[in-house]
């Protein structure tokens, strides 16, 4: 019985169930049906201090190999997932994007690797908010 | 109203066989919430890009799935290794059902 990436299942249907999750937590037991383990083998880069909320560079890389996923979760969003990506073979598991944050809260960088999961986390400062309201 | 959201890729047009290339996108597109409320108190729908796909020759490279949480105007970079000369597909799909395409040519030296 192979370890077969929790994504896999889902394939391409959209993590419903786990995108109204809104703590961090059960947003990747949603996604993953597992928990996941800090690992110091994944590099979350994002600013100590974002004055705009609305868009706050974060950037993921990790030396673990056999990657099949790398997701965001922002922990005091209104919904923690923020964006998940599946990294098929030949391509390298490092993204970087923008996200929106309500707060200052934790980042979550969540990194499946031969079926295990890996997270970082880092704090971000928010200055003004960026859910709008 | 709003513009017809329009892609931009950077990526270089040529490699070297094994060569680590980066791959950067941006689309000009609101990424509405669904959290905003407008001035009368009514929420402002959700309206965002929920998905993004990269195709290599047709092979899917890498695919993203966007939640609110993404900025607007969301900019997404990613590695690829190349290895054969060919085209890469870039794929948008807004949360109305509409898709945004462009085509990029790398070649492999």
């Amino acid at each position: 019985f192979a370890a077969q990436p929790a994504r896999a299942a889902a394939n391409d249907k959209y993590p419903e169930e786990a995108f109204k999750q809104k703590s961090e937590a059960d947003a990747i037991k949603a996604l993953y049906g597992k928990t996941a383990e800090p690992s110091d083998k994944v590099k979350l880069d994002a600013p100590e201090i974002a004055e705009n909320g609305g868009v706050v560079p974060i950037a993921v890389t990790t030396t673990l190999d056999k990657v099949t996923s790398i997701s965001f979760f922002v922990a005091e969003n209104p919904n923690a997932l923020a964006a998940s990506y599946k990294i098929p073979d030949g391509t390298v598991p490092s993204v970087s994007n923008r996200l929106k944050m309500a707060k200052t809260t934790n980042v979550v960088a969540i990194v499946e690797a031969d079926g295990k999961l890996y997270s970082a986390t880092k704090e971000v400062k928010v200055t003004v908010g960026g859910c709008g309201g | 109203m709003t513009a017809k959201p329009i892609p931009k890729v950077r990526l270089q047009a040529q490699a070297k066989a094994g060569e680590i290339i980066e791959i950067k996108t941006l689309i000009a597109h609101e990424m509405e919430s669904g959290q905003r409320k407008d001035v009368s108190g009514q929420i402002i729908p959700r309206k965002i890009i929920n998905r993004f796909i990269a195709a290599f020759n047709g092979k899917p490279v890498f695919e993203a799935e966007w939640h609110p949480a993404i900025s607007a105007n969301p900019y997404q970079s990613f590695f690829f290794k190349a290895v054969e000369s060919g085209e890469f597909t870039f794929t948008w799909k807004d949360d109305d059902g509409s898709e945004y395409v462009t085509v990029n040519k790398l070649t492999v030296a």
